[in-house]
């Protein structure tokens, strides 16, 4: 280290034989962070374009998913064309008091704020649940609920699929299903997302009378107004989607929030 | 390799007859998983050439400075970094189409046709010819890509590039689509079919009888 000067120091270095110990090492440490550096500033770079990315998918698919219901895009209009957003205690079912839309993202960064699940709880494969959810809901011009979107989300065959559950005012008829992502095979489990398998949830019942969940992708036609087709060759997925319908149906998902908006609570 | 090949024949042997796909058998897992439509076969073929290239011509300026002992972990470090960046580009403005092909595009990383070029061609060539040969490569790859996504598309959904060419019986049409063309084998079966073709067309690209099997080589000859 008698020489100092870095032009010289950087010559010397590439004289070296290309066995030699010390340029070995200081190779691997150039290049492992001229590589850092590059992927670093690309994912900083890129990551807003790809969060707004994101963001408009998921707002299009909302969107596309009340404008298929009928009705529903009047009703938007006469309320001025905005949902309520509601952050809601799935544990308790009731509206959060210390969380808000703004807020939430940072809070389901504390472990605090996610319940485990065991192997039996655990039907749509999540491993974890967090304790609140952003949920959105429409309203009528009485101010009653005309309509609750509720997003639920599960393990697929190939991927985690992501949804919004749409539901009327009953919370027991299913006014439609969006589907937010998923990379089930394309051409088969795929098909979830296509209009027209989605257009046929319209109308389904999800509990009957008792207030047992019966809502299930059948296995062929449905045969009953708890069921939807499946799809020929997508089993994995379609019992994927009827477990991950059937956990945020039930007691661990929004059953306590559906319970309290049919006592009328919100 | 010859060592004098003209710039020319650098770029347009990788297309057929030193096609890295049809002839060496490489990068064929993803030639199967991303080639369900044109669209998707594009983009991968155009993610793919564009890291080839660059690591390529990167590979090709360190080449003299690269120690023997790390060569490989260095080449994949190159690449790998390369396909992160690729990647997010496409999250970024091909937000559709980086959605369908998923993990295939990070796992160009592992995609032997890149190691392959980066390691018997790049370490030994200047950078614009390594470049021009990557370039030919992922032509190469690519002509091969199109050919299978197509027909695959073309038979599993009658479309081509999301344009419906068959009406299909959904749409009140007359074709029923072909739903093997969407699964990999079909993949598998095409890309045999194309092999089997070329290698009838042009006998010089067949492997040698002494390649294959030895247990009955008479019945082959």
């Amino acid at each position: 280290m008698a020489d100092m000067n870095p032009i010289t120091a950087w010559r010397k270095l590439l004289a070296l034989p290309n066995e030699s110990r010390t340029k070995t090492l200081v190779m691997a440490f150039l290049v492992s962070a001229i590589c850092a550096l590059g992927v670093s500033g690309a994912t900083v770079i890129l990551r807003p374009i790809q969060a707004a990315n994101r963001a408009a998918e998921q707002q299009a698919r909302l969107e596309g998913l009340i404008a298929g219901i009928p009705g529903m895009s009047e009703l938007m209009a006469a309320e001025g064309g905005s949902l309520s957003t509601v952050v809601v205690d799935l544990t308790e079912g009731r509206a959060a008091t210390d969380v808000t839309p703004a807020t939430l993202s940072a809070a389901l960064e504390d472990n605090a704020n996610w319940t485990g699940l065991s192997e039996g709880q655990d039907l749509a494969g999540l491993g974890q649940r967090p304790n609140y959810a952003q949920i959105y809901f429409l309203r009528g011009a009485d101010g009653e609920i005309s309509l609750a979107l509720l997003p639920i989300s599960g393990a697929g065959y190939v991927a985690p699929i992501d949804a919004i559950l749409a539901l009327r005012a009953d919370m027991n008829t299913i006014a439609g299903l969006a589907v937010l992502a998923q990379a089930e095979t394309p051409g088969l489990g795929g098909r979830i997302e296509e209009p027209a398998w989605l257009s046929q949830w319209r109308g389904k019942e999800i509990a009957d009378a008792s207030g047992a969940v019966r809502f299930a992708v059948a296995k062929g036609r449905a045969s009953s107004e708890f069921e939807v087709d499946g799809i020929t060759g997508a089993t994995r997925t379609s019992s994927a989607v009827t477990r991950i319908m059937r956990f945020w149906l039930g007691p661990d998902g929004y059953g306590p929030l559906i319970d309290a908006i049919q006592r009328g609570e919100f | 390799m010859p060592a004098r090949a003209s710039l020319w024949n650098t770029l347009t042997d990788p297309l057929v007859h030193q096609n890295p796909v049809t002839l060496q058998i490489l990068g064929i897992c993803s030639a199967l998983a991303v080639t369900t439509s044109v669209a998707t076969a594009l983009t991968m073929s155009a993610a793919l050439t564009a890291v080839l290239v660059m690591s390529a011509g990167l590979i090709s300026l360190i080449r003299n400075h690269i120690p023997g002992s790390i060569r490989l972990i260095v080449q994949i470090v190159i690449v790998a970094s390369l396909v992160i960046v690729i990647d997010q580009i496409l999250q970024a403005y091909l937000f559709e189409i980086s959605q369908k092909l998923s993990v295939f595009v990070s796992l160009i990383t592992t995609n032997c046709l890149v190691l392959g070029r980066t390691e018997s061609f790049s370490r030994h060539n200047p950078p614009g010819r390594s470049m021009v040969d990557a370039l030919g490569n992922g032509l190469g790859y690519s002509v091969v890509l199109v050919v299978i996504g197509s027909v695959r598309e073309l038979f599993g959904a009658g479309s081509l590039l999301g344009v419906q060419v068959f009406q299909t019986v959904d749409q009140g049409g007359w074709y029923t689509p072909l739903n093997l063309m969407l699964l990999a084998p079909s993949a598998f079966f095409l890309l045999g079919g194309l092999v089997w073709a070329i290698r009838t067309l042009l006998p010089a690209q067949a492997e040698t009888i002494d390649l294959l099997s030895p247990d009955k080589p008479e019945d082959l000859s």
